[in-house]
């Protein structure tokens, strides 16, 4: 199992021609993804030599699609094109979409997805500005080191990049189902409640590692659904306890405006419903490492 | 529930008068208002604008009138001494150096109106109510049913009857509905084509004479659009000395009030690097972070050195902690970066550094670092023991 990507994922990349595409599906594709293809209208037609793979080159997503039977679309296109490549791989109605692209303008990001919602949410959309999803020795869609870590009990939903890494790294020795950053833009596809919810749906995963950061109100409705839904054990860790109030501290998620949104309320928020939540990345990991020994 | 929590993001307040200035480019009735660095001016522009004025302080906080920034002059001569009185005020912690000169209204009724990002709903927001000039957070609060909320499409927007429809949600009086109705629709293309993430006219004003007026306006725009806005040079804050040094070499950096200086890479590891730090100088006396640095994935030498260099440019840092987790930059990489900025900066690397290194190619990052040998730096194995360390250190 593992949730939204699988060994069956068939990958195509928006934006695979580019500096940052190509460098990427290199990587994917060293790390066992099985990438299919790549969009650029530009380039349709021709095809790009990568780890040994020739990966054709298509005029749209909707070929892409027909030619290989993707079901996933990673994207690396830059922001001023970023909507234009989410509003096309919506209208090819691509399972799974993931946009790694950061610095999207927020009215694109908001309009792409009014857009997906307008044309029946028939794609789950997963960032933007996040480094993607990996199911450990399946799939990798994004840009996630491929060996941070092998396959295991633990799922994991985070909005911070470099923290995810941390996360699988310190735990590597127990491994992961599916990691999925969701990004720390104020508008995002995929939230952490939709990953807990497929968290506990999923028979492989028995555990799961939470990770916020200030701003927004995500973990505290996080908090409120694992109340009510989530019967699997689950650790928070949540940064931006020294985060000084109206101060942006560069991911766009992160400038604490009010009381709402505090790194104290959020974790208040898991600690009222029983979730524990670490202090440091390190006392998280060891948290999740009790759970896993006693279960 | 607080509005304002919701424009988490890299934004830029923008100050009344270039609010103003945005609203009259879209065609939103405004009244005439010139910008003033002067009493002089402001005498100059009163008597330009003629009738009564109201000299108004530009910073970006609220409670100005309370606090004496706002005043009402009914000839040149008063609005220069106004402008003497306002000039130099503390307001907040902001201290007034420009003042706006505003056209005086014949204010019949004062109305609220925003649109903004609704972060928690992933779309925008309209917020309207027939009371404004008051502070909306307090009316949330108070009055909920007196502030109607109206959902947004980001594709759909503000058109005349999506206008009417909070217009009426708002209680306005039938015969008002279409008058205020298309200064929404123009207040959603400012919205719109300057990619604000919000939009407030608080308050909106119905004249004498019935005109309905923009009359202070608070506009935040998304950074992450600036690329396709040909913006002229806007007044920006004032940015600490140290960390206009770092915008200058594109470093993402805040100034914070602490002794451990601080870089690492990608937003939410540096976050979690201070909190870290914080809790391991609760042992050491104290000792807090002192500043925030995310040098993100590349980490090549001249970021490396750049970011060194502003860190050790701030003299209340006493240690440094560098915490990079190899993600997609191997440490080796970053060792060799670390490296290469100590070598640049020579003798201007003075104070001790804590470097920690985990992920791809740990062993290959930490054996260039050992031999290097450097005098000022020190290993660490762990975030939180390399934390421990530069916290003592910074102790003395």
């Amino acid at each position: 199992m593992a949730i939204y990507l699988d060994s069956n994922s068939k990958i195509i990349v928006q934006g695979m021609t580019g500096a940052e595409g190509m460098k990427h599906t290199q990587r994917m594709l060293a790390g066992g993804s099985d990438i299919v293809g790549g969009v650029n209208p530009r380039k349709a037609g021709e095809t790009v030599e990568i780890e040994g793979k020739s990966l054709p080159v298509f005029g749209s997503v909707a070929e892409a699609m027909a030619e290989t039977g993707a079901n996933v679309s990673v994207i690396f296109v830059p922001p001023a094109f970023a909507k234009a490549a989410m509003v096309e791989a919506i209208d090819a109605q691509v399972p799974l979409i993931v946009t790694i692209t950061e610095g999207i303008p927020v009215h694109d990001s908001a309009a792409a997805w009014d857009y997906n919602l307008k044309k029946g949410n028939k794609s789950r959309m997963i960032g933007p500005n996040c480094p993607g999803i990996i199911s450990p020795g399946k799939s990798n869609a994004g840009i996630t080191p491929s060996n941070i870590t092998g396959a295991g009990p633990i799922g994991l939903v985070s909005k911070s990049g470099t923290l995810t890494y941390q996360m699988m790294f310190e735990l590597r020795d127990i491994g992961f189902s599916t990691g999925i950053g969701i990004g720390g833009d104020p508008v995002i596809g995929t939230t952490h409640i939709d990953a807990l919810e497929a968290f506990e749906a999923d028979s492989e995963t028995k555990a799961i590692v939470l990770i916020g950061e200030i701003g927004g109100d995500s973990e505290e409705k996080a908090a409120e659904y694992i109340s009510k839904h989530v019967s699997k054990p689950v650790v928070a860790y949540v940064a931006g306890f020294t985060a000084p109030e109206g101060k942006t501290m560069g991911h766009a998620g992160a400038i604490v405006s009010g009381s709402a949104g505090t790194a104290q309320a959020k974790k208040e928020a898991f600690e009222a419903v029983g979730v524990k939540v670490g202090k440091t990345p390190s006392e998280t990991a060891q948290l999740m490492r009790d759970i896993i020994a006693g279960l | 529930m607080s509005y304002k929590a919701d424009l988490d993001r890299e934004t830029v307040d923008l100050f009344e008068y270039q609010a103003r200035d945005l609203f009259e480019a879209h065609g939103v009735p405004v009244l005439r208002g010139i910008v003033v660095d002067t009493p002089e001016q402001a005498e100059a522009a009163a008597k330009e604008i003629g009738g009564v004025v109201v000299v108004k302080a530009q910073v970006k906080t609220g409670g100005r009138g309370k606090a004496g920034g706002v005043k009402v002059a009914k000839t040149p001569e008063d609005a220069k001494a106004a402008a003497e009185a306002i000039l130099g005020l503390d307001i907040k912690g902001h201290v007034v150096k420009r003042l706006m000169i505003a056209q005086g209204a014949d204010i019949a009724e004062e109305y609220y109106f925003s649109v903004l990002l609704d972060r928690s709903n992933r779309t925008f927001l309209a917020l309207c109510s027939v009371e404004g000039g008051v502070e909306i957070e307090q009316l949330a609060e108070e009055r909920p049913e007196a502030l109607a909320k109206v959902q947004i499409s980001a594709n759909e927007g503000i058109d005349l009857a999506k206008a009417k429809e909070i217009a009426q949600e708002a209680n306005f009086p039938a015969e008002l509905v279409d008058s205020v109705s298309e200064v929404f629709v123009k207040l959603y293309g400012v919205f719109e084509k300057e990619d604000a993430t919000l939009v407030e006219v608080n308050p909106l004003v119905r004249t004498g004479d019935g005109q309905i007026i923009a009359l202070d306006g608070k506009v935040t725009l998304d950074e992450n659009a600036e690329f396709r806005h040909e913006r002229e040079q806007m007044e920006r804050d004032q940015l600490d000395p140290l960390e206009a040094k770092a915008k200058e070499n594109d470093l993402n950096y805040v100034k914070l009030d602490g002794e451990v200086g601080i870089i690492g890479n990608g937003a939410g590891l540096v976050m979690s690097t201070l909190d870290v730090v914080a809790y391991a100088g609760e042992n050491h006396g104290g000792v807090k972070p002192a500043n925030f640095l995310d040098i993100g994935g590349g980490a090549s030498a001249e970021v490396m050195a750049a970011g060194l260099d502003v860190i050790l440019g701030d003299e209340q840092v006493k240690s440094v902690f560098v915490n990079v987790f190899g993600g997609i930059t191997a440490c080796d990489a970053v060792a060799n970066g670390i490296v290469g900025a100590l070598d640049k900066l020579g003798s201007a690397a003075s104070k001790p550094l804590v470097v920690r290194l985990d992920g791809n190619n740990v062993d290959e990052g930490r054996k260039i670092l050992s031999e290097y040998n450097h005098p000022l730096i020190t290993l660490a194995e762990t975030m939180d023991g390399g934390a421990d360390r530069a916290a003592e250190l910074a102790k003395g």
